[in-house]
């Protein structure tokens, strides 16, 4: 019953947030709103930024390659010389060369996927200064390109989409800032820790056990961690842990915060074209195809676990406790993993290599379909128009007709980009597999036996390539091995699809708008919202089945048997 | 051109290391070292922290959940063991002996191990589970401890927020309390 509120609830604050901070971002990238317009100005004239001036998507893909490179260099110094600079109350020295690169392209690409412990392996300084700083960054980048897309659509004969530099400090300032310091302030009243003030020694009377509390700068990290779809946690044990997601409102607060944006960017979508029914027809579809996946994870997962199960305790009360906090319970640690594995978020109230066969296999499936259910802050959106350009076309195919999409023709241009696109991300991820298992370096490193094992590799390379992060966090991956195929993979993940999505706003913002006629297919009714999740099944189950076959499928079909 | 972007990029890394890597959680830090101490420095009683599991050996404690660090808050995460794994259910049908042997009849949540390593806490079916073999080793009156755990029950928030559940160190340091004024 109190999970029912909870998802009354959470639909409830969505449909606010959709609603008005969906507005709000509208005002944000029109550039209409100034409230931080004293902040604003000084930081162009830093930058040496003419806010006025716009730039082609060559010219803004640009500015995006050379900041991220320069974003990946930057964490990559800071990790090896960590040792070298303050803020570093355990001692821990700097981090090794294969580590920093991943984790350096990880944060850049929006990922965080973490072969590392925090606690034991990050400074104060590199989680605020060069991890932290990217979960503002990398999400301001991936809305920016979003919204370049949606210009695209929504402008005619124009050469420009946008200012990079102007996209990414409003982003910042106008959106992911004010959210953050707001949030955190939540956090730190519920429990989470925020002090500089290094680990602390304690000691029981009652029972003599002398503990090290590790501590830190948490809850500024949990809210933007959360909000930019980031996910990567202060601690291993990310949002389980009780000084990351202290309460069961914490753990609410979570997901409405990583949910917020994706929603809400369907909304501004909306807006920008002119008719707000487009962002909802797309919405429809991200909402139905979560809520299936939701439905069977909370099924799953209330039924129990079969090893468990195998040693005795026949009765599992609300489900699969393995790798779950009690005081989330069952139901609303699975809301929390699968909302944060399809917003390409990545972080874990729970452990996600515990969950049952299928309950993985929702968390898996949820980044194979492109995690576009809504999908990460931009890249979501992003994502999901190249299905909507793709479903067009194949909806023009079927009556012999030239396809529109928001009154721009989509040409053969328009198509291959878009399928380029799509296909990256499978391509990446089935090749990256094949070669992980197929090498001893890749094969020695899943903890668990049997068909999980394979789901190990498969989920990690699907994690980092959809720039996810979560993990079945069984895998050994701090390898060179892991480490530097995970960063290839994150890259082509993240940038082999930026730069065609741009290439496509600049080429739909140079097209002229075509006026709506009788033989128009429209593409805010429930037929084509239909036909878009048609064609996002099945470009993921084409792809992927073979392989899920291996993995979740033959671990649910492989009953009474352990591994 | 190339030139320009490379510069601004240095420059917006500065910017954004001075304003998101320093002064937003140096700004945090001040609001929750001024208004919420407590829970900013980590939770912290006399005995540890509230929100990080120690370990109890039973009966004379209520005992946590099996974590497989043994509770190191340096090594927070769970087994990650799968749900068909040999291992996992070796560990939880061990457990499952040790609390029997202990006259406690184990649930679910109390024989396996959480997500952080570190759950603090245990449901509240688990606590009244265990309440018998406490009251029995500490040759306490049952209904007195069954009492203690009624008190420690902590709800949902709002009502629907979380599961419901009981603090272990908060109820072990009351079971202490009740231990000495009774003199057992």
């Amino acid at each position: 019953m109190s999970y029912l509120w909870f998802i009354l609830a959470l639909v409830v604050v969505l449909g606010l947030l959709w609603r008005f901070l969906g507005a709000y971002m509208v005002a944000v990238y029109d550039g209409t709103t100034h409230w931080l317009g004293f902040v604003e100005r000084p930081v162009y004239k830093l930058l040496r930024v003419d806010a006025e001036a716009e730039q082609s998507w060559q010219r803004y893909g640009m500015s995006l390659i050379v900041y991220s490179g320069v974003a990946i260099l930057v964490v990559y110094l800071m990790l090896r010389l960590q040792g070298s600079l303050p803020l570093d109350p355990q001692h821990l020295g700097a981090v090794s060369p294969a580590l920093s690169f991943n984790t350096a392209v990880s944060f850049v690409t929006n990922t965080n996927w973490q072969n590392y412990a925090g606690e034991t392996t990050m400074s104060y300084l590199s989680q605020m200064g060069a991890l932290a700083v990217q979960n503002f960054a990398s999400a301001s980048v991936g809305i920016g390109v979003a919204v370049a897309l949606i210009r695209g659509f929504s402008r005619k004969g124009s050469a420009t989409i946008g200012n990079f530099w102007v996209d990414l400090v409003r982003g910042i300032l106008y959106i992911l800032l004010p959210i953050s310091l707001l949030a955190t302030i939540v956090f730190m009243a519920q429990g989470g820790v925020q002090t500089f003030a290094g680990p602390v020694h304690v000691h029981d009377v009652l029972n003599g056990v002398r503990q090290t509390i590790p501590r830190g700068p948490v809850a500024s990290q949990e809210a933007i961690k959360q909000l930019g779809t980031n996910g990567g946690g202060f601690f291993n044990a990310n949002g389980a842990h009780p000084y990351e997601n202290p309460t069961g409102l914490t753990n609410f607060l979570s997901i409405v915060l990583l949910l917020a944006i994706p929603v809400a960017l369907t909304h501004t979508f909306g807006k920008m074209v002119g008719n707000v029914r487009q962002g909802v027809a797309v919405l429809a579809v991200m909402a139905l195809i979560f809520g299936a996946w939701l439905g069977i994870a909370s099924y799953a997962e209330h039924v129990g676990n079969p090893a468990v199960a195998a040693a005795g305790v026949t009765h599992q009360g609300a489900g699969n406790m393995e790798g779950k906090e009690v005081r989330f319970g069952v139901q609303q640690s699975t809301i929390y993993n699968v909302a944060s594995t399809q917003t390409s978020t990545g972080s874990v109230d729970s452990a996600n290599d515990s969950y049952t066969p299928m309950g993985g296999f929702a968390m898996l499936s949820g980044m194979m379909f492109g995690d576009v259910t809504p999908g990460g802050v931009g890249s979501g959106l992003y994502t999901i128009l190249l299905f909507a350009i793709i479903t067009v076309f194949i909806g023009g195919l079927m009556v012999g007709r030239t396809p529109e999409y928001l009154g721009k023709k989509i040409q053969a241009r328009e198509v291959k980009l878009a399928a380029f696109a799509v296909l990256v991300m499978p391509m990446t991820v089935l090749v990256m597999t094949g070669i992980a298992v197929s090498i001893h370096a890749g094969r020695v490193a899943p903890l668990n036996a049997g068909p999980h094992g394979f789901s190990e590799i498969l989920y990690a390379f699907t994690s980092q390539g959809n720039n996810n992060g979560s993990a079945f966090a069984g895998l050994s991956s701090n390898t060179a091995f892991y480490n530097v195929s995970g960063a290839i993979t994150m890259l082509l993940g993240r940038f082999a699809i930026i730069v065609p999505v741009l290439a496509l706003a600049g080429s739909l913002a140079a097209k002229q708008h075509v006026a709506a006629s009788a033989g128009t297919f429209r593409t805010d009714t429930p037929l084509y919202a239909g036909l878009l999740v048609g064609v996002v099944l099945i470009v993921g189950a084409l792809t992927f089945f073979p392989a899920v076959a291996l993995g979740p499928i033959a671990e649910q079909l492989s009953t009474g048997r352990l591994f | 051109m190339l030139l320009r972007q490379l510069f601004r990029s240095v420059v917006a890394s500065v910017l954004f290391f001075v304003l998101l890597g320093l002064a937003y959680p140096a700004i945090e830090t001040g609001i929750g070292q001024a208004f919420f101490s407590h829970q900013a420095n980590g939770s912290l009683g006399p005995n540890g922290s509230t929100l990080i599991g120690q370990t109890f050996t039973g009966p004379r404690w209520f005992q946590g959940r099996p974590e497989p660090s043994g509770n190191n808050p340096l090594a927070s995460g769970g087994s990650n063991l799968g749900p068909r794994s040999k291992v996992l259910a070796a560990d939880v049908r061990h457990e499952v002996a040790v609390l029997q042997k202990e006259g406690i009849t184990p649930r679910n949540a109390l024989v396996t191990s959480s997500g952080s390593g570190l759950d603090p806490d245990i449901t509240p079916a688990d606590a009244y589970a265990e309440a018998p073999a406490v009251a029995r080793a500490n040759h306490l009156p049952l209904a007195a401890v069954r009492h203690l755990v009624a008190r420690h029950v902590t709800g949902r928030e709002l009502g629907f927020l979380g599961s419901p559940y009981v603090n272990v160190l908060q109820l072990n340091e009351a079971l202490a309390h009740l231990k000495g004024s009774t003199g057992a």
